[in-house]
């Protein structure tokens, strides 16, 4: 304990940035742990009754207290459906920034340490990816999933197509990133001596230049989780992503969102606070993690 | 300075291009259009004849080729869905979302600027300290809960505002305007406000940014060192070079903020083409999607070489010789 407590002083974190960052890593547990912890499973329809559609919280005078925030139009408990919801959310937004991650680190290091014509057509694809808002580019790409998957199967491929589209656009970022560091790195002289020894460019790359740039890297995802999961509330809300039977946090509150004029406002408002301070928790390690790790790494866009 | 935007101008235009035929082979390759068109009982023949009469027989390149053309020359073709021109609908649309990002777009740099540059001088101040805190709230809450919790304040709540629609219109020409009337204004206000929001926060973050780091410059300081009054020093010297990057910023967001709109326009019901994209997307109208894609596409292009001109103006370096 006092190791840990000498160990944390020495790394001088602010206390808004480790109350952030256990915020998070306590509602990722919970997330992960959700079949253990909720009181309900909102997937399974058998667990819910019509009946019991639209009770107050039972601090708003809901009178039933089986349903402590209340419940939503289908009767769903809406606890349970927030945490199955942060579960969805967060594993959208970590499975778009693997696959990013993946994408871009492959096709930055494979421009940066291989440059000519492949770096330039890699690098023009990137700037026009860049020029195009994820927004958009998810919606396309969702868009025509809906338009070659069948409906009913909705729930298996709208994750792999949402971790797909907010992919697609955020690998750029790494890509670019991971190239300037493998341009700097390959350029210093202890490469150039494994170069010299006449060790193959798969080996300098695993060996010598991915340890070095994993740092950057790893800054880049943690800013970038953020974004994943703002882009995928948001696809979600426009009702081109998780449908309404496998509810992410985007989906709960697009449900509140049509029954916000009749006075219910807790099936909105609850899923989006636990969205807000997610996010705002993860932005929080990530500019910290950014600013102390990486600081000309600052995301220009 | 002209050849860079020429060249500039061709290279967008090139990317406009292979955008619009990645859109156009994806389109035409999802779903049959003639399915979609023909009776339910239609025979193979007829079926052939339609496909035939679209030309859908000939090569992909050809297809391709005229459907550029029938673009260049305004026909967008026609809305599976709603069986009208496409270039009625987006004509019909386009006012709404131009005017809606226009006001956001005032907003943003109207408060953001100040408030940065406010939060540059004042670096340690108390209120500072608050913005920077709040800025990475509001980086950190969608556009869309921007938006209902703006509904749920002001429209539900305190029935001051309305929640949907454009309010009263006036037609000038053929672009219809809420801008001239009351209820236009009331009904801006909230839509405006969230789609502002994000952008604000982004433009105060990076001028402050910016104004940090040319203050700690040599030239600064020894302005400083001079004794020359501090407006002049902040707002003569630093500003200037603090608002490069925000311009660039600001013109590229311009563009995403058509496209922010989307979302907007549904929590706002505000009748733009985004509402109309998004519909377009649930129904899976192939038409629609692609125009308002290569519409969106011209726009970015657009905006690019505007902010290219506006860079030369603001830095005296870039004239003349460079190029």
């Amino acid at each position: 304990m006092k190791a840990l407590a000498s160990r944390y002083l020495s790394l001088k974190i602010p206390v808004f940035v480790l109350a952030a960052g256990v915020f998070a890593g306590a509602l990722t547990l919970v997330a992960v742990l959700a079949p253990f912890i909720a009181p309900y499973n909102p997937t399974n329809i058998s667990s819910f009754n019509l009946a019991d559609s639209e009770i107050a919280p039972l601090f708003l005078g809901g009178d039933d207290p089986r349903f402590v925030l209340g419940t939503d139009n289908q009767g769903r408990d809406l606890l349970s459906a927030i945490i199955y919801g942060a579960r969805i959310s967060l594993i959208i937004g970590a499975g778009a920034v693997l696959f990013a991650t993946l994408l871009g680190m492959t096709l930055g290091l494979i421009a940066g340490y291989f440059g000519g014509w492949i770096d330039a057509v890699i690098m023009r694809v990137a700037d026009v990816i860049l020029s195009f808002p994820t927004i958009l580019l998810a919606l396309l790409i969702s868009g025509i999933a809906r338009a070659l998957f069948p409906a009913a199967a909705e729930p298996e491929w709208a994750p792999i197509i949402l971790i797909g589209a907010i992919g697609t656009h955020d690998w750029v970022q790494y890509a670019r990133t991971v190239r300037a560091s493998t341009m700097v790195e390959s350029a210093k002289d202890y490469v150039r001596a494994v170069r010299v020894i006449g060790l193959p460019s798969r080996q300098i790359i695993f060996r010598h230049i991915v340890p070095n740039i994993m740092a950057s890297v790893l800054v880049v995802a943690t800013v970038n989780l953020a974004t994943a999961m703002l882009t995928e509330a948001t696809l979600s809300f426009l009702g081109v992503g998780m449908p309404p039977t496998y509810p992410s946090l985007g989906t709960l509150i697009r449900i509140g969102n049509e029954f916000m004029f009749s006075g219910i406002w807790w099936i909105a408002l609850f899923p989006a606070i636990t969205l807000v301070s997610l996010i705002l928790a993860t932005n929080v390690v990530g500019d910290w993690l950014r600013d102390r790790f990486n600081p000309k790494l600052r995301v220009r866009l | 300075m002209l050849r860079t935007l020429i060249s500039r101008t061709g290279q967008t235009l090139l990317v406009l291009l292979a955008v619009s035929a990645i859109a156009f082979v994806t389109f035409r390759y999802v779903g049959d259009p003639v399915q979609l068109m023909v009776r339910e009982d239609a025979s193979f023949a007829e079926k052939e004849r339609l496909r035939e009469q679209l030309g859908l027989n000939q090569p992909v390149y050809v297809q391709y080729g005229r459907f550029i053309s029938r673009v260049v020359c305004g026909d967008l073709g026609i809305s599976y869905r709603n069986q009208r021109p496409v270039r009625d609908m987006l004509t019909e649309r386009l006012p709404a979302t131009l005017e809606l990002v226009f006001v956001a777009t005032v907003l943003a740099l109207g408060i953001g600027i100040p408030l940065g540059i406010y939060s540059a001088i004042r670096r340690d101040g108390a209120l500072a300290r608050l913005l920077q805190l709040l800025s990475l709230i509001g980086m950190s809450t969608p556009a869309f809960v921007v938006g209902i919790l703006l509904i749920l304040v002001f429209s539900v709540h305190l029935k001051l505002l309305p929640s949907f629609g454009r309010g009263e219109t006036v037609q000038v020409g053929w672009w219809s305007t809420g801008l001239l009337t009351a209820s236009g204004w009331r009904s801006i206000i909230l839509p405006a406000i969230s789609l502002a929001l994000y952008q604000l926060t982004l433009i105060m973050r990076l001028v402050r940014s910016e104004m940090i780091d040319v203050l700690s410059t040599d030239y600064i300081r020894y302005a400083r060192a001079r004794g020359l009054p501090r407006p002049y020093i902040h707002f003569k010297l630093a500003l200037r070079n603090a608002l490069m990057p925000a311009i660039t910023v600001t013109g590229l967001q311009i563009g995403s903020l058509i496209a922010f709109a989307i979302v907007t326009e549904t929590v706002f019901q505000w009748p733009g083409m985004g509402l109309l994209f998004i519909q377009a997307v649930t129904f899976v109208d192939l038409s629609v999607m692609a125009a308002y894609l290569l519409l969106v596409g011209l726009i970015f292009v657009i905006i690019n070489i505007v902010v290219d001109i506006l860079y030369v103006m603001l830095d005296p370096r870039l004239r003349g010789s460079a190029a």
